[in-house]
């Protein structure tokens, strides 16, 4: 689905992302692990259009996408979250899930003066499915506040039922455990396997090991920017190269 | 008597003003310090058009395009610029267009001002008297607040609120800001325009004094008194700051503090801002889903 070719991002003379290909075909959650540094959120940022790569391409189901802005990749069926959550703060948890939803009439300024009926319907749809998703992530009951009086961790929560809502055909999670309490992780994981079930693939940024095994079909690990493993979760924990990166033995 | 139904035109006026900021300030996160010129744009097209003999009714919607075809043209390059720097692009821009005005004779006829304006006539009823001017005046408000209040409750409303709130998230939900934002700048233009018409038609004279920074700042404290973000809020604030500000110029006070009540005003007024950021940030109405 996604393919990373060659890609590679330098910051000065630092090479955040370094000569790094990874294809994602044919798999319906893959994760994204390495030390701090090791240019997992750069490689992100690559892939949505927040940062340009200085060579090498990245193509999203057949369609080069490098370098395309951010905004362009929602459209093309590609969403993602942030390691610190970037919910908006000053709209109600409700208003956050239906901001989501891609090719809304109403967003038009024009439509709203002559498609009024159809804007309804697509809202009371977008509402209902708010609604069940709301449910399904425990939030039913703050729908009504701002989403910045929801806990950090329910903040997370809010992020992943946003993308749902996008209908996307791929989401990048960036850590989406780390910092939240063990009940919400509970959470969060149910959730992103009920989505897989539904058809949902997902790309995840983890650090928490048990998680990556739990819901991981295949593991990319990443050091100095450099790919230097891939594999089932459980054969990546053993392989040395990667042990040698985490410990630094 | 009078000096009521005048408050309550001026009221109705600065509540279309303080409403057409809003969308910028409030919905978008826009800090338009340049508002003003909008409201002059409209105010001197209008008063040029009916001088002309062009009848209000053709002057009015050719004065509210004049007013969002200068905001839209402005917002491209200024949008461009982040926070602060556009702001002082709006600024710039305000202090421009009364440069304009005070120099181009032939056209506004400078610092002389436009006197004799004629009152407007729709569907031939005149709008000569106080109480006629107020049903026009507060019509407009009642109109401006409805359609305001319409757009900024739509789906399109609430992508103007995600973009001021976090414009990277919204643009990774696929929302073009720029494009929200060009077009939040072009609706509040248009807004003021009407407010510039109306009380150019109102007070028949005009002139590059009426049109300075200070009214931008009016303005922007009624927006952010009332409550921004709120559709109650600039007509709340307006109420408030207008009948202060016009109070006060008639308070009975002995002839020798009379040269003391400008500064007075403003005083008061910094006063009022001061405690107000204190004790309720948020303005006079709050917005809903706050801490309940």
């Amino acid at each position: 689905m996604i393919e990373i070719r060659n890609v590679t991002k330098a910051f000065g003379g630092t090479r955040a992302v370094s000569d790094c290909s990874i294809s994602l075909d044919g798999l319906a959650i893959s994760g994204l692990i390495g030390p701090n540094g090791s240019g997992k959120t750069t490689l992100f940022n690559l892939i949505t259009g927040l940062l340009k790569p200085d060579s090498g391409e990245i193509r999203f189901l057949g369609n080069r996408i490098d370098g395309r802005l951010p905004h362009e990749m929602a459209a093309l069926g590609l969403i993602r979250t942030f390691q610190l959550s970037r919910v908006f703060p000053r709209m109600t948890v409700l208003d956050n899930m239906l901001l989501a939803p891609q090719d809304q009439t109403g967003e038009s300024f024009l439509s709203l003066w002559t498609r009024l009926p159809r804007i309804r319907k697509e809202e009371s749809e977008n509402r209902e499915r708010a609604v069940e998703l709301l449910d399904l992530l425990g939030l039913t009951r703050l729908h009504d506040q701002f989403a910045e009086n929801l806990s950090y961790g329910q903040q997370k929560l809010l992020e992943l039922g946003r993308a749902l809502m996008a209908k996307p055909k791929m989401i990048l999670l960036d850590e989406p455990t780390a910092g939240i309490n063990p009940t919400l992780i509970r959470t969060m994981i149910e959730m992103i396997l009920a989505m897989r079930e539904r058809g949902q693939t997902f790309f995840i940024i983890e650090h928490n090991m048990d998680v990556v095994i739990e819901v991981c079909e295949k593991v990319f690990v990443l050091d100095h920017g450099e790919k230097i493993a891939e594999g089932r979760p459980e054969e990546i924990q053993k392989d040395p190269r990667v042990i040698e990166a985490y410990l630094g033995l | 008597m009078d000096l009521l139904l005048h408050l309550c035109v001026v009221i109705a006026i600065y509540a279309i003003f303080a409403l057409s900021l809003n969308v910028e300030v409030g919905y978008t996160g826009l800090f338009n310090f340049g508002h003003v010129a909008f409201f002059g744009i409209g105010a001197y097209t209008s008063a040029l058009l009916t001088l002309a003999g062009i009848p209000f009714i053709w002057s009015l919607p050719a004065a509210l395009f004049m007013a969002g075809l200068c905001g839209f043209l402005l917002s491209i390059p200024a949008l461009k610029l982040q926070g602060d720097y556009f702001g002082i692009a709006t600024l710039g821009f305000g202090e421009i267009l009364r440069m304009i005005v005070n120099n181009e004779v032939w056209l506004t006829k400078g610092p002389m001002g436009l006197p004799g304006i004629p009152r407007p006539e729709l569907f031939g009823i005149v709008f000569d008297s106080l109480p006629r001017y107020l049903v026009l005046s507060s019509g407009f408000a009642l109109l401006t607040f409805s359609i305001l209040a319409f757009v900024v409750l739509s789906p399109f409303g609430r992508a103007l609120k995600a973009v001021r709130d976090d414009e990277t998230a919204a643009e990774i939900l696929g929302k073009n800001a720029y494009r929200f934002k060009i077009k939040s700048f072009a609706i509040g233009s248009v807004f003021a325009g009407l407010a510039g018409v109306l009380w150019a038609h109102y007070t028949t004279f005009i002139g590059p004094g009426d049109f300075t920074l200070t009214e931008t700042i009016l303005v922007l404290l009624i927006v952010v008194m009332g409550g921004k973000g709120t559709f109650l809020g600039p007509v709340a604030g307006a109420v408030v700051l207008i009948v202060f500000q016009e109070s006060v110029r008639f308070l009975r006070l002995p002839p020798e503090w009379t040269r003391l009540l400008g500064p007075l005003q403003q005083m008061i007024f910094g006063l009022l801002l001061v405690v107000l950021m204190v004790f309720r940030p948020e303005g006079i109405i709050r917005e809903k889903g706050a801490k309940r």
